[in-house]
């Protein structure tokens, strides 16, 4: 009971600052039409199932997504595997990579605009570029940290190399992987949803630039509240797989 | 980190031909016509298109905006990050109660809040600013309410044996043993402010880099958009190289991943 006590108070906390909007805006503190009516928001969701296909929309951003996402796993570790097998590519292109994770990619979506005009397209390869770099770092991270230990096991078993790399290197390094995964996962959502709603293409996120657009406002909120929520759950549950990866381990 | 390592090595000359040979590919790339020739400019397009970026008066103006939106949204979002993280960091229950919250709208894309702060501050730099604080505020909140509780509590204990009032805690004890979370707070929201100030141009403005970036896509002028993008991706990553550093000097601790 007493573990479950703080949550509950702040989704209490949540709740009660939503009635209190309510009313101030029924009172006229907070003035309606810039902030709707909590409850329009709400009644303003079958409206946004109904006439601006929300489904399809999740099924596009999704798509987008899981695309970005994978190309980048597939890309990455190859390319981690690739540099952590010759070190000497490794010291001369670790560094570009770190800077590549640290370079906010998603500024220049007009270039990519140019590259590969405006279609879903380039909204994964926005999403592909700046999910690349973390799956890369740590591939490597997850190679180069294994513990000797596990090799000369390896050694003294007379594995063969693909033996090795198949019992004992790959399981070792997995768990980093998963996490270089889960980041490029996260990245892509986030520019996923960003671009959609910068270039007014796709799926969730053309779905708040157009609204918005038309002056609708208990759409707008109600369809950015919904985009956080889905953002949240995605978020939740590669957690999840990540924690159930890590005790099968 | 490995790759701090390899930067205070002294590798400059595998990192040097790295970089010499990825510019050759795209040298090779621009030349051999497969794209087109405005599209993937050779290099020295590349350059001429960089120094006219450098050289033109109008993109020290814009850059003075930019930079005064960005300073304004660190200190709102920075200020409110600091008190809400030192809130979090100091009350166990408030931290169950609230951080999770925190921790799933941190990465959750800011840039969709665009559309509300334009209706709350209108279309000027107020709304980049609300768009820039409301990014950076999450990292330094979280970065914060962490290095409220990973402070020494000997430290704590020190203050306390000697009578500190709160203000003194807070200024003695607390903010010098948490130089560390702080530099790594800033560090990454300066990046998303960044993002956000200059997402929030290009989607709707009149000033600011942002919006060169996209006046110079819709006049189809790539030499200077490709300055403009050097630029502002170079200050991005520079800024945040400079204060990792700073931030593994301050604690010999490892760098926080996001």
């Amino acid at each position: 009971m007493s573990r479950l006590l703080p949550p509950a108070f702040g989704v209490l906390c949540i709740v009660a600052l939503l009635c209190l909007l309510q009313l101030a805006i029924q009172a006229g503190i907070v003035d309606v039409y810039i902030v709707p009516l909590p409850t329009d928001m709400l009644a303003s969701l079958p409206r946004l199932v109904e006439e601006e296909h929300v489904i399809r929309r999740f099924g596009v951003t999704f798509g987008e997504t899981l695309s970005a996402g994978l190309l980048a796993l597939v890309v990455g570790v190859a390319l981690g595997m690739a540099l952590q097998h010759w070190p000497r590519m490794r010291r001369a292109f670790e560094p570009w990579f770190a800077l590549l994770a640290a370079a906010p990619l998603v500024m220049a979506y007009p270039l990519f605009l140019v590259l590969f005009g405006r279609s879903s397209l380039t909204i994964i390869v926005i999403a592909f570029a700046s999910a690349l770099a973390p799956v890369v770092l740590k591939t490597i991270e997850g190679f180069a940290t294994i513990r000797p230990v596990l090799i000369d096991v390896g050694h003294s078993l007379r594995m063969t190399r693909a033996q090795e790399f198949r019992l004992i290197l790959l399981p070792a390094a997995l768990p980093e992987i998963f996490v270089g995964l889960r980041l490029a996962l996260i990245f892509a959502l986030i520019n996923v949803v960003g671009v959609e709603f910068l270039i007014n293409l796709g799926g969730l996120g053309q779905l708040i630039s157009e609204l918005s657009e038309r002056y609708d406002l208990p759409g707008t909120w109600a369809s950015i509240g919904l985009v956080v929520i889905v953002s949240i759950l995605f978020f939740l549950l590669l957690d999840g797989g990540e924690r159930w990866l890590r005790k099968r381990h | 980190m490995a790759t701090q390592e390899a930067l205070t090595k002294g590798l400059a000359l595998p990192r040097l031909i790295a970089i010499v040979v990825i510019l050759a590919m795209w040298q090779a790339l621009a030349l051999s016509g497969l794209l087109f020739r405005d599209v993937v400019p050779p290099l020295e397009a590349l350059v001429v298109g960089f120094v006219g970026v450098l050289i033109s008066p109008d993109f020290y103006a814009n850059l003075a905006i930019t930079f005064a939106e960005l300073l304004a949204a660190l200190a709102g979002g920075g200020l409110a990050g600091l008190v809400v993280g030192l809130c979090l960091g100091a009350s166990r229950f408030a931290s169950k109660a609230f951080e999770p919250w925190l921790g799933y709208l941190g990465p959750t894309p800011k840039i969709i809040l665009f559309p509300l702060l334009i209706l709350m501050f209108g279309v000027g730099v107020e709304s980049k600013m609300a768009m820039g604080a409301v990014s950076c505020f999450f990292p330094i909140a979280i970065s914060v309410a962490a290095g409220v509780r990973g402070v020494d509590p000997v430290l704590l204990k020190v203050g306390r044996s000697f009578r500190a009032r709160l203000d003194q805690m807070l200024i003695k004890i607390y903010l010098p043993a948490m130089i560390a979370p702080l530099l790594n707070g800033a560090r990454l929201g300066f990046g998303v402010a960044l993002i956000g100030v200059l997402l929030a141009e290009t989607k709707l403005s009149k000033q600011g880099l942002g919006f060169m970036v996209m006046d110079a896509y819709q006049r189809f002028d790539m030499p200077r958009m490709y300055g403009l993008l050097i630029v502002s991706v170079g200050i991005a990553a520079v800024v945040n190289i400079v204060l990792e550093h700073l931030a593994i000097q301050a604690g010999h601790k490892k760098p926080t991943k996001h």
